[in-house]
């Protein structure tokens, strides 16, 4: 092996020109960093490289998927009797419950249809499946597997079972990146489902909680209040669980109470995740409703003399 | 020839290989004890063939591991660019030494590019990390020996120069 590059000594092989460009090289680095913190450069790349990226996913995705078929296939017979046993009852119990349900709900929208409002408790939503990627030491984000292709938009908000995950952050063809509500860079507005009060949640620096950082101190918040999403802002339909306080005291600047919640959504667990796809609804006033009452011919004279002039006018 | 392009693309498919296990899941318990692969696999050419790793190589690496990794981009190339530098410039020494000085060798090169880490990361607004943070680096040390003996012994199986 030729060792005499450069001509200098083999046992001290530095010079000034490797120095130099390990300088060069650092300062394209540190440039890069900043321009990437500043502007988001990294997710246009990332956008226009998906189709390189997103095979890789997939790859470093396989062995998760492998070890939990693997788990399923070797899991012994005793054990997925119980579990059978045990979903079974479940079933039941959410088929009863269900049921119930069903009830109430087809009540409630005879009477949101007799109110004539537009609501409607059905949601619109995607089943979506997370992909197992570790993305760096911050687990701010989830990868799901559905992304524009299948109608993912950014901004849709993601929840689960017990609540909300989190919002669409960034959208690739075939995948799509969730920003979760733990995000430290995350708020969402909230309501305290005992008391009413709105205000807003952040995520917390160590990316497991959610923080209020400004309450007013006369305000009654108590360990074991349920969070809600409050629909202001428009972007979070309103009524979902959102967490649960764990914690209140006073801000060390002794103005505010801090409060710690811990989201309701199983947001190291979920495999599986919903997108909702009717946003909330937009700011500002509702559009005009249909006109009520009996219809238009059987009014006596609908030109002369109407009382509600109001409505009148949007009839078709 | 072909024993070239087989070396050539070895040396390419060891180091996507590391790029893979970098996003490879790992339950929770276990996280912190994984290694940070890519730096172990240029480490491990950078000593064995100097022609091949140069600066720009590792900071191409750097790239695309930050592409993969989505934080921020030129966090990884910075560290990679710095740790092949310091191995490049003590190569000589480094291939000399016996194995278990070797291996400190990697524990401090490991811990120096978590500190690199750190400073970045808090320079950018981050918080302190946990302790727990700091396995990695020791398991990627023990881990050091077994892939430099497979490494080696792979490769004079394949003979790749």
């Amino acid at each position: 092996m030729s060792r005499t590059r450069d001509g200098s000594s083999p046992l001290f092989a530095g010079n000034a020109a490797g120095t130099l460009r390990l300088i060069v090289y650092l300062a394209l680095a540190v440039v890069l960093m900043v321009l990437d913190h500043r502007n988001g450069w990294l997710w246009r790349l990332r956008t226009t490289a998906a189709a390189v990226v997103e095979p890789v996913y997939r790859l470093a995705g396989l062995p998760a998927a492998g070890v939990r078929t693997l788990s399923v296939a070797f899991a012994d017979r005793q054990r997925l009797t119980e579990q059978n046993q045990r979903l079974r009852e479940d079933l039941l119990l959410a088929n009863a419950r269900l049921n119930r349900m069903a009830a109430v709900a087809e009540q409630n929208q005879r009477l949101k249809e007799l109110l004539d409002t537009q609501h409607s408790l059905e949601l619109n939503v995607q089943l979506a499946r997370v992909i197992d990627v570790d993305l760096g030491a911050y687990r701010y984000q989830l990868t799901l597997n559905a992304g524009s292709r299948d109608g993912v938009r950014t901004g849709q908000p993601v929840i689960d079972s017990h609540g909300v995950m989190g919002q669409v952050k960034e959208v690739l063809p075939t995948t799509s990146v969730v920003m979760l509500i733990t995000d430290p860079v995350h708020a969402i507005p909230v309501v305290i489902e005992r008391t009413g009060l709105r205000t807003v949640a952040y995520g917390s620096r160590d990316g497991s909680r959610l923080v209020m950082p400004n309450i007013p101190l006369a305000a009654d918040v108590r360990a074991g209040d349920k969070l809600l999403t409050s629909g202001l802002g428009g972007r979070f339909p309103p009524g979902f669980p959102v967490g649960e306080v764990v914690s209140a005291a006073s801000a060390l600047t002794g103005m505010f109470q801090v409060v710690q919640a811990q989201p309701a959504a199983d947001i190291n667990r979920s495999e599986d995740v919903l997108l909702l796809h009717d946003q909330a609804e937009p700011d500002g006033p509702p559009a005009p409703v249909d006109a009520m009452g009996p219809p238009s011919e059987l009014a006596p004279g609908v030109a002369s003399s109407s009382p509600a002039p109001a409505s009148s006018e949007v009839r078709p | 020839m072909s024993r070239q392009r087989l070396g050539s693309w070895w040396f390419v498919g060891t180091l996507v290989f590391a790029l893979v296990s970098m996003l490879v899941p790992l339950p929770g318990v276990l996280e912190p004890f994984k290694p940070y692969w890519p730096a172990l696999l240029l480490l491990y050419w950078s000593l064995e063939s100097e022609e091949r790793v140069t600066l720009g190589l590792a900071f191409l690496v750097g790239l695309c591991a930050d592409m993969l990794n989505g934080v921020v981009l030129g966090e990884q190339a910075l560290r990679l660019c710095a740790l092949v530098f310091i191995v490049l410039r003590f190569r000589s020494r480094l291939r000399f030494f016996p194995m278990w000085q070797q291996t400190l060798a990697v524990l401090a090169l490991l811990l120096n590019d978590r500190i690199l880490l750190l400073i970045v990361r808090l320079l950018a607004g981050g918080s302190f990390p946990p302790a727990s943070w700091w396995i990695s680096p020791f398991v990627g040390a023990a881990l050091w020996p077994f892939l430099f003996l497979l490494l080696d012994d792979l490769r004079t199986r394949l003979r790749i120069q």
